[in-house]
């Protein structure tokens, strides 16, 4: 093993880096005065506070929950189907349904959010805000996909297999062995969509940039006409629930085999 | 139960929901996107059918061949640097017991999740004059006064480099997870000192998914588009910013669409690259 204090050093430096700038906005959201200094001058908890009380930013707010709410949703009823028929049947055709619920997220965003933007404003549609709940649902489709595969795989087919024989039917099995077996991998994928949805912001904005303001789109105009501490505040809001939502992903699934680690036991 | 192929209607049903949302919310707009990149700009923001080349044609102005050439080499810089960083620290990590690679996984992810309006917006803020990094820089005297460190180059290597670190160690963390622990322990025992270990046993095993990982980071950097608006100059524009540049301000629908066509097959070669090299069946997994 390499000596412990290269590993641990290395580690905290590379901590540092991902921590530092988190840290400055974190100082700069609690500055008593309308200034971005830091190390902050005073304390104030008003920049906070501004998010839910300031019609702009609270409207904001509620735009980008309801539109992360429901578009994870929608990802979630898209994948969960798709995954079990993967999962049940041999059906080397349905391949390209996996690849196209896979194929969004490995392409660069702007690709995306371009296709929705043509395709919205051809069919009449564009602004809308339902078709934004409809972009963000494809575009991260792959990550309940990609969680409920990994739940399918880990089922114990021999467990189906004795449900089966005792009499029961497809539906009987879903709603008594795989249901209770998956919750967790329908759970995290719900998790992961839902805070990649609330931080997105090339798709919304493509699709109804100009008649909803969701909160990274407002943060990003609102970056033209000058820095305040409300949106440090809210950047250090969105760092908390993320941090929250993937704890608690943690705290009740396997986050390890989630993210492509086989084995679960202690090391 | 075992896995039986589906026969009747009924049991194509549960597919048909998944597939339809599919296929009318991605395939199609992506087949109205590359149709299109064909049609003949009008004045004033429309655009009408056609087939014409001409918003491929200006890919050969040495405008577009200097974007391009910048964010090829911007994502290629951005890919070595988060692996370099990232390979060390990940092997590291994997070596730490499972509840502290867990916490530590959270805070990746977390970060990971940040909006590029976040990350962009942070880093111009510990870059600039009053709340900046320099202020600790004058404070420790090595600088004379606070200076904006932006916008240039550096910080948007910078700003790249912080977005998709995480992604790199997650992209590199089920590999080195995996990785046989015996190897090393026989490296060891047969007098290998552990940095000779590291070089001579750990990186040549995992060659492979060190190249899959540099394409991958290099294809994610493609697509940032928000960093280097922020902590840029026009110099320091992507082919992704002009995508939308040209797609929202300049009205100009078939040429976004031509060059978001020619970032696709690109991204798809490299991803297709990806795919051979590695042998792994998952990508995202």
């Amino acid at each position: 093993m390499t000596p412990a204090w290269i590993r641990n050093g290395y580690m905290a430096l590379i901590a540092l880096f991902l921590a530092a700038p988190l840290v400055v906005v974190a100082g700069v959201s609690v500055n008593a005065k309308k200034t971005l200094l830091f190390p902050p001058e005073g304390f104030s908890f008003t920049w906070y506070t501004d998010i839910f009380t300031q019609n702009d930013w609270r409207s904001a707010l509620f735009a980008s929950v309801g539109l992360a709410a429901l578009s994870a949703a929608l990802a979630v009823v898209i994948a969960l189907p798709l995954a079990w028929f993967l999962w049940r049947r041999v059906a080397p055709w349905a391949r390209v349904f996996q690849f196209l619920g896979v194929a969004p997220f490995l392409l660069p965003p702007v690709i995306t959010a371009l296709g929705f933007l043509s395709f919205w404003a051809t069919g009449g549609f564009y602004g809308e805000p339902w078709t934004a709940v409809i972009s963000h649902a494809i575009f991260f489709v792959t990550l309940p996909l990609v969680t409920l595969s990994l739940g399918f795989a880990s089922i114990d087919r021999s467990l189906v297999e004795a449900a089966a024989t005792m009499g029961a039917d497809d539906a009987r099995v879903f709603r008594t062995v795989v249901v209770p077996l998956i919750t967790p991998y329908l759970v995290s994928g719900y998790a992961f969509a839902f805070v990649l949805s609330l931080n997105e912001y090339i798709v919304a904005y493509m699709t109804v940039g100009f008649t909803l303001e969701t909160l990274p789109i407002k943060i990003f105009n609102a970056l033209r006409y000058g820095y305040t501490p409300t949106m440090a505040a809210v950047s250090i809001f969105f760092v908390v629930i993320a941090a929250v939502v993937f704890g608690l992903v943690a705290r009740y699934g396997d986050l390890p085999r989630l993210l492509g680690a086989w084995s679960s036991e202690d090391k | 139960m075992r896995r039986e192929p589906a026969r009747t209607l009924s049991d194509h049903l549960p597919v048909i929901f998944p597939a339809l949302m599919l296929l009318v919310f991605f395939v199609i707009p992506f087949g109205i996107m590359i149709a299109v990149s064909f049609f003949q700009r009008e004045q004033g923001g429309f655009y009408t059918p056609d087939f014409v080349l001409s918003n491929y044609a200006r890919f050969l102005s040495s405008f577009f061949g200097g974007v391009l050439s910048f964010s090829l080499l911007l994502a290629m810089a951005v890919a070595v640097c988060c692996v370099v960083l990232a390979f060390p620290f990940t092997y590291f990590l994997t070596c730490r017991t499972r509840r502290v690679q867990i916490a530590w996984l959270v805070g990746l992810l977390s970060v990971l999740s940040l909006s590029e309006v976040i990350i962009g917006f942070a880093w111009s803020t510990l870059f600039s004059r009053t709340a900046g990094i320099s202020n600790l820089f004058v404070a420790l005297g090595l600088m004379e006064q606070p200076t904006a460190l932006l916008p240039g180059f550096g910080a948007v290597l910078t700003g790249m480099v912080y977005q998709a670190l995480p992604y790199t160690i997650l992209v590199l963390y089920p590999a080195l997870v995996r990785l046989e622990p015996t190897l090393l322990e026989a490296s060891r025992t047969l007098g290998a000192s552990p940095l000779r270990g590291f070089f001579d046993i750990v990186i040549p095993a995992l060659r492979n998914t060190i190249v899959a990982t540099l394409i991958m980071v290099f294809v994610f950097a493609l697509g940032s588009y928000l960093l280097p608006q922020i902590l840029g100059r026009p110099q320091h524009w992507t082919l992704s910013v002009l995508i939308t540049d040209q797609a929202i301000y300049q009205s100009n629908m078939p040429f976004a669409a031509a060059m978001a066509v020619f970032l696709v097959l690109i991204s798809l070669a490299l991803v297709g690259l990806t795919l051979l090299v590695g042998g792994r069946k998952d990508l995202t997994a």
